[in-house]
């Protein structure tokens, strides 16, 4: 379970730049909550999900997994509480390593990494069979260079990395922003298949308004590094993007003017 | 005329074929012993992805420590150990600046290198000492140099198959995450800091073993030994590359693209001893070996731009422009 006690983060205080990226957001999660974040560019919906993961330290407030503090951590000390997919497929595997060596990588997560094979036979043959759940074909490119795959397999591939030790909290950042529209539907139905299976309590960021109502059982909304709205339960369930759209203007007192997140409807 | 034409046969008839045959062996050995140097060198520039400059003084350290302890009665087998872990403890220091202070690779690699230039003198008193294999025992010798390729051969055979193993583990396998995917190795838990500590001191621990043999090979160790060694060790990864991947495509194994390396240096060694015995002055060779550098570097970028440039979309577009002008006349 995640809890957000009010996060602030500016970016380039005093210089001109300056920008208030988190202005006191508070969270909190169930254990098995899937909770969907919208809201225009610069809402702060990334900015969050990089606090949370220890990518910069916050300037206040506290997150806490399972009841632990654990905003003093850097980042690669927080990676066993979290599993993380990116919006750049690029980020999340290593391109001139095999599959199995990028999963052997992820399996490890949170471990001390000593001198015993990066990669075991019984692994390997244990990926295969994650792999063909995928049904992408994968499982027979075991050794195949992460590098050479696509931008949708690849997003699989790093899923899988960030749920193949089952984190307290899974950290899905647009992931699914880059890939064409029959790519990303199945990323995202696979994602929500993992997350229902292991029930992962999540977070995912999208522009996509459709996506955030249809997926997990919460949204939150953002704008200016707040959480303007937050629904969950039955009036969740049965929201339109037409309701989302209505209440961003009673909340914000303006038009929702971002035309990635209209469009996309 | 005739004087150039005389100055040309000459020139070429005081070039002995057999001179050039019979300095070979000599260069294969060198070219072994440089190759263990360039060995470590790939674990920096290629796996972490990270041109690491202390690899000039930590050469220079290898030798220094080996000459100092081999003439002080310590046995030869002692003093390459020694200098290992000196070459172990310099690239430490290099990691140290870069992590820790957050002083850019480049800058922290010449930061150490320039500080090793004292060391170095410092372990040795003085900028040259001799070490004849007639008054002290040497693991090799060029007096021997079919002994020196075989001994130096049994070194890169080890090494080799202790970095196919060693990157093969967990720790290793994080290593190479972190030179190639930082954010995603630190997302993973690695702690890129200390990954690339671990590489870079086993890097100049490699770097320390080769000047060491060097030392003991040429028969003194001088402070100035390894001027230059970066330039020749990329040549030799780099040529080595090249040459492996007209061999074997895509498909070296580590196995392979790590003895290529050692391959690189031999190569790179003939060169250099077909370039003396051209007679082209010595005070030469390094501008030849940058130059061969920057070549061998260049023309990947090169075929890359000729596949991929806008000069080629202007030819195109005039053929056809003419065509399409032929067509509007029509």
């Amino acid at each position: 379970m995640l809890e957000l006690i009010d996060i602030h983060k500016t970016f380039n205080r005093g210089t001109v730049n300056e920008k208030v990226a988190l202005d006191g957001v508070s969270l909190k999660l169930m254990d098995g909550d899937f909770c969907t974040v919208i809201g225009g560019n610069g809402a702060g919906k990334s900015t969050l999900l990089n606090a949370i993961a220890g990518v910069w330290p916050v300037d206040e407030g506290a997150v806490l997994i399972d009841g632990k503090d654990i905003s003093a951590l850097p980042e690669h000390q927080r990676a066993p509480y979290l599993g993380r997919v990116f919006q750049d497929p690029k980020m999340g595997t290593v391109s001139d390593m095999g599959i199995d060596e990028n999963l052997a990588i992820a399996a490890r997560r949170g471990q001390r990494r000593g001198l015993s094979w990066g990669v075991t036979k019984a692994e390997r043959e244990a990926y295969v069979g994650m792999l063909r759940e995928f049904d992408l074909g994968l499982e027979e490119r075991m050794t195949t260079k992460v590098g050479l795959l696509s931008g949708g397999q690849r997003q699989a591939i790093t899923l899988l990395m960030a749920t193949i030790k089952k984190p307290q909290l899974l950290l899905l950042d647009e992931h699914t922003a880059a890939l064409d529209p029959k790519t990303a539907a199945k990323v995202l139905e696979l994602s929500d298949k993992i997350i229902t299976e292991h029930r992962l309590t999540a977070l995912m960021v999208t522009h996509n308004m459709k996506d955030a109502i249809t997926h997990g059982n919460r949204l939150i909304m953002m704008s200016d590094g707040k959480i303007i709205l937050d629904i969950a339960g039955e009036e969740k369930r049965s929201l339109t993007v037409k309701d989302l759209l209505r209440k961003f203007e009673e909340v914000s007192g303006s038009q929702l003017e971002n035309d990635r997140m209209l469009l996309s409807e | 005329m005739v004087k150039c034409m005389n100055a040309i046969v000459s020139y070429f008839s005081s070039l002995n074929p057999m001179s050039l045959l019979a300095q070979l062996p000599g260069n294969i050995a060198q070219g072994i012993i440089w190759g263990i140097m360039a060995l470590g060198l790939f674990i920096t520039y290629k796996l972490l992805d990270f041109a690491d400059l202390s690899v000039d003084g930590s050469f220079a350290t290898g030798g220094a420590v080996t000459a100092v302890l081999v003439i002080a009665g310590v046995p030869v087998w002692i003093a390459v150990a020694v200098s290992l872990i000196a070459g172990i403890i310099a690239g430490l220091v290099t990691g140290f600046l870069h992590t820790v202070l957050g002083i850019p690779g480049i800058l922290a690699g010449i930061l150490t290198q320039i500080a090793l230039y004292s060391v170095n003198l410092n372990i040795m008193g003085k900028s040259n000492i001799p070490i004849s294999y007639r008054n002290y025992q040497l693991v090799l010798s060029a007096s021997d140099i079919t002994a020196a390729i075989f001994i130096g051969l049994v070194f890169a055979v080890v090494i080799i198959a202790l970095m196919y193993w060693y990157f093969g583990t967990e720790q290793g396998s994080s290593i190479r995450a972190t030179g190639s995917n930082p954010a995603m190795s630190r997302a993973q838990g690695i702690n890129i800091n200390v990954t690339k500590v671990i590489a870079l001191s086993i890097s100049n621990g490699l770097v320390a073993l080769s000047g060491s043999l060097f030392s003991q090979y040429q028969g003194f160790a001088d402070i100035n030994m390894g001027r230059g060694a970066i330039v020749i060790g990329l040549a030799a990864v780099i040529i080595g590359a090249v040459i492996g991947e007209a061999f074997f495509k895509k498909g070296m194994n580590f196995v392979v693209r790590l003895s290529f390396v050692v391959v690189g240096a031999i190569l790179y060694y003939i060169a250099m001893g077909l370039v003396l015995w051209l007679k082209m002055p010595t005070d030469d060779t390094k501008l030849f070996t940058a130059v061969v550098v920057a070549i061998f570097l260049a023309v990947p970028y090169l075929q890359e731009r000729s596949r991929n440039s806008f000069k080629k979309v202007a030819k195109q577009n005039l053929k056809k422009l003419l065509t399409w002008e032929d067509s509007t006349d029509a």
